[in-house]
């Protein structure tokens, strides 16, 4: 017998099946990528090994699982602030970008110096770019009712734009046979290393991030700014009844996301590359969206949400070399997530019924 | 049991398949049709009444056996029985959190009973959902509305009645004229005010053939002769075999319209009553227990120096369909209640929004607001709020409160500056603490102060923010339509505490639809109409008559006259 099906809202949704939604999604995602890599001649074990356990495998693949987390949870954590108080800033990558293109001209403009202030300096110049290149999104809303999404989204492709244009012009390095990337930078322009063994890769931004992530912990659950922030996402009558402007919510949160990005980008350039070159980031501003949802838009979430996603990140890169999987293999893994968790969030919060074609009176 | 009160109302019909058939074609989904069609189907329903009664069939259309729903440890419904026979209109009474809502929304699909069954013309059913309820021939007007806000009127109701958008709005317009519920099928829902989205939930009810009509506080926003127009409608349909279940707190109505009355205390019923026999005063005793307690009401002593002035105040909405406001002015001094009457849609809420600041008056404007002698026309709410002004606004979900979050987190939300932030770090004790008091001073019914807004019923939740408001020590407290939609109870406990706070010297504006509240406890009483502001008369000495033509706008003709 055909039936029809329909979602319903469930009147209820305990907080027990909200915080499984993460946990079914990461499981899905496993099995998602372990039957479709299997497809591709990847053994499924094997994939699975490689994307979950061999990250951990060694202190090599930990130092890497450390940088490539540190940014997506950085960039996360400013995005979901935003994403609480619903302001879509879709834009971090672009001000990931600003943010260290602004920091790098300093390192670039005094190549030589031993000022051990460069690194607070790059670190506040790539904030204020990063949260000015947001701020350009929010002076189009509040101004003229601009969608800050289209408006991130596009700012994105201007930021790549000036990145080009600069390194293959003023930012250059004279002396680098015409590749386009600027000067190495000096140590005092480098975030200190966490061990002195020279293979391991991973620095200080990661302690940077986690006093953030705190910060922003605090920010959220503790402070009246962060509740004006979520009461303006929840209900956009209450806080105008309150009193809380919506217009001081797209600006505060937009800033706080452009910041977080901007310094996700020093982090970059001052950690694993040490230079600005043409690629800077290989889209933590749109993966740290993910990262940000998967954490349920809560500080202590994103930071378990980020660093499941860079896992995942140094096993694909892993199994890309190894097992012969696609170089897409990293972005087909995070679309799983995101349907995935789209799908389970979309189910808990609604449930399946079956239409009866005719109810017979 | 339900014939053991008032008993079936002259004709009992069955419902009729031929009518699904109709559904298809756009006309005949609307009421004009099921009204029209009436006589056609005596003669059909005569035939299947005889077959049915033959094979042994139930004369009653709704039974609810033993239903029980519990959330948690808390049961909102306890082992209700219910009968209900065609065209029987039974009016479901109780206290708010007695479980009436929880019971209809079982009716309606909207949830499932843990136990207890439904029998519909004598089958066991599963109302799964809304829309197997709506197959059925059950349809609900709604308490908090179900419309989607970026969509017109016409487009909301399209979304469940067949038919073109110009069909379907030109019969729109003739339910308006026919039942006085006026409403602009072409206007955007979230331009509406209260009163014409309810308008929208009935006519869009009445236009899908119901056998079974759940109305839950129908009246409540519509002006008196309307009310008339329609019980005339729900008569005519009573008569033609739809039946009603009929949730309100105003007795008389009940008494009128109903008959018969199930009483629900506390998840169980506890009583029926022939509304027709039974007087008000004892209706109410079986309600709540006890009797109705009115405000205590001594003569307002009011101070000279007005603490709110509205001086001249035009104000024209830039939404063209939005309410405009014509040369306001009043005055409310400490210690008095100055009641605005008036059916809604005159102007009514943009006034109340730019008192408390959700609309900002640019220019010379702003001087025409004052509060103490300050102009405030362009101050924002918080301002307001800092010079002792609070508010309490018609819309309790979604406005007053956030749905979604605690009670405690709610209290936040106005009473931010009385001491529960300092240096931007919100005090938990603190916040705690005024949430309890908050709860326990209005006797607010929750499982305290981390259960969610939207899990409190309507009364409850407006005794919470009147509370909050309260709380705050205000000057100056106006407040939008503070019982509409609750029980006698906390409509009494409600004008109580307004009462309570003028004689401790606060300024209080009222604007409220119910001429009873506003004659109850105002001082004074201006009207609105079609955004103009009659002076004010004294409470004491002017008939609900004078108030009632000064509704339909005789002062205004009167001002132009002279």
């Amino acid at each position: 017998m055909m039936g029809r099906y329909a979602l319903v809202q469930r009147s209820e949704v305990s907080l027990k099946s909200i915080m499984l939604v993460p946990l079914v999604t990461f499981v899905l995602a496993l099995l998602g990528s372990m039957v479709l890599f299997g497809f591709l001649g990847a053994p499924p074990l094997e994939v699975l090994y490689r994307l979950l356990i061999d990250p951990l495998a060694s202190a090599y693949n930990i130092s890497e699982v450390v940088i490539k987390a540190a940014p997506l949870i950085l960039i996360a954590q400013g995005l979901a602030i935003g994403f609480r108080a619903k302001v879509w800033n879709i834009g971090a990558e672009g001000q990931l970008i600003i943010g260290a293109v602004a920091a790098s001209v300093i390192p670039i403009t005094f190549p030589e110096s031993q000022n051990v202030l460069m690194l607070p300096a790059m670190m506040l110049a790539g904030m204020i770019a990063g949260a000015a290149w947001a701020g350009i999104a929010a002076a189009l809303k509040t101004r003229f009712n601009a969608s800050e999404i289209i408006v991130t989204l596009m700012l994105n492709q201007i930021a790549v734009q000036i990145l080009y244009f600069l390194i293959n012009g003023p930012l250059k390095d004279p002396m680098g046979f015409s590749y386009p990337q600027s000067v190495s930078f000096p140590p005092v322009a480098m975030y200190p290393l966490l061990s002195d063994d020279g293979m391991l890769r991973a620095n200080a931004s990661i302690l940077v991030v986690i006093l953030l992530s705190i910060a922003a912990l605090i920010y959220v659950t503790r402070t009246f700014s962060g509740y004006t922030l979520l009461v303006g996402g929840l209900a956009p009558s209450a806080a105008s009844y309150a009193g809380f402007s919506a217009k001081k919510a797209v600006w505060i949160t937009l800033l706080i996301g452009g910041a977080a990005a901007g310094l996700a980008g020093v982090g970059e350039i001052s950690g694993p590359i040490g230079r600005l070159q043409p690629s800077l980031s290989p889209g933590y501003g749109f993966a740290a969206i993910i990262v940000a949802y998967l954490g349920g838009l809560h500080p202590v979430g994103i930071l378990l949400a980020g660093t499941f996603m860079a896992i995942v990140y140094v096993g694909a890169d892993g199994a890309i070399i190894d097992v012969g999987l696609p170089p897409a293999a990293p972005v087909i893994f995070q679309g799983m997530v995101l349907v995935f968790y789209l799908a389970s969030f979309a189910l808990v919060q609604y449930r399946i019924v079956r239409v009866q074609p005719e109810a017979r009176a | 049991m339900a014939s053991a009160f008032g008993g079936p109302v002259s004709l009992t019909f069955q419902p009729i398949h031929a009518c699904r058939k109709n559904k298809n074609t756009t006309f005949v989904a609307s009421l004009a049709y099921v009204i029209e069609a009436a006589p056609l189907r005596v003669v059909i329903n005569n035939r299947e009444q005889h077959l049915k009664t033959k094979a042994g069939e139930s004369p009653l259309l709704l039974q609810l056996r033993n239903i029980t729903k519990r959330y948690g440890t808390y049961v909102a419904n306890d082992s209700v029985d219910l009968a209900l026979e065609h065209g029987q209109i039974c009016a479901i009474l109780g206290e708010n959190g007695a479980g009436k809502s929880t019971l209809m929304k079982t009716i309606y699909g909207i949830q499932q009973p843990d136990e207890g069954e439904i029998v519909w013309n004598g089958e066991k059913v599963a109302v799964t959902s809304p829309s197997v309820a709506r197959d059925l021939g059950i349809g609900m007007v709604f308490q908090h509305f179900s419309l989607f806000e970026t969509i017109s009127v016409v487009e909301n109701i399209s979304l469940t009645v067949p038919g073109s958008l110009p069909d379907l709005a030109e019969i729109i317009r003739q339910k308006a004229d026919e039942y006085g519920l006026h409403v602009n099928p072409d206007a955007p829902v979230h331009g509406l005010s209260v009163g014409e989205r309810q308008r929208v939930e009935i006519i869009r009810c009445l236009m899908q053939d119901p056998k079974l009509l759940i109305l839950d506080e129908p009246t409540s926003v519509l002006p008196p002769h309307s009310v008339q127009q329609l019980f005339g409608t729900l008569r005519k349909l009573s008569e033609r075999g739809v039946a009603m279940l009929y949730i309100s707190h105003k007795l008389e109505e009940i008494r009128d319209l109903c008959h018969c009355a199930v009483v629900l205390r506390q998840g169980r019923v506890t009583g029926t009553a022939n509304p027709r026999q039974a007087t008000s005063a004892e209706l109410a005793r079986l309600m709540i227990g006890q009797d109705i307690p009115t405000a205590r009401h001594a003569e307002a002593k009011p101070s000279c120096e007005p603490a709110l002035t509205v001086s001249d105040l035009t104000y024209e909405n830039p939404d063209p369909l939005g309410e405009s406001l014509d040369s306001v002015s009043m005055a409310v001094r400490p210690g008095e209640i100055v009641g605005i009457a008036g059916v809604s849609g005159n102007g009514q809420s943009t006034l109340a929004r730019i008192l408390s600041g959700e609309i900002r008056l640019q220019g010379h404007m702003a001087g025409r607001i004052q509060v103490f002698d300050h102009p405030v026309g362009d101050a924002p709410p918080g301002t307001r709020r800092q010079m002792g002004v609070t508010f309490v606004p018609e819309e309790r979900l979604g406005r007053a409160t956030v749905p979604t979050m605690s009670l405690a987190d709610n209290v936040l939300l106005t009473a931010h500056g009385a001491g529960l932030v300092r240096k931007g770090l919100i005090r938990r004790r603190q916040q705690a603490d005024f949430a309890d008091k908050c709860i326990s001073a209005m006797d607010v019914r929750s499982r305290g102060r981390q259960s969610i807004a939207s899990s409190l019923s309507g009364g409850n939740l407006q005794k919470f923010v009147l509370g909050r408001e309260i709380l705050l020590k205000p000057r100056i407290l106006i407040v939008s339509q503070p019982t509409w939609g609750i029980d006698v109870g906390a409509a009494a406990m409600v004008r109580q505490k307004l009462v309570d706070l003028r004689d401790t010297g606060t300024a209080i504006l009222m604007i409220s639809e119910e001429l009873e509240e506003i004659f109850e406890i105002s001082d004074r009483i201006h009207v609105m109409y079609h955004g103009r502001l009659s002076p004010s008369v004294q409470a004491r000495s002017v008939t609900a008559e004078d108030v009632g033509r000064m509704m339909m706008g005789e002062f205004d003709q009167k001002m132009r006259a002279a």
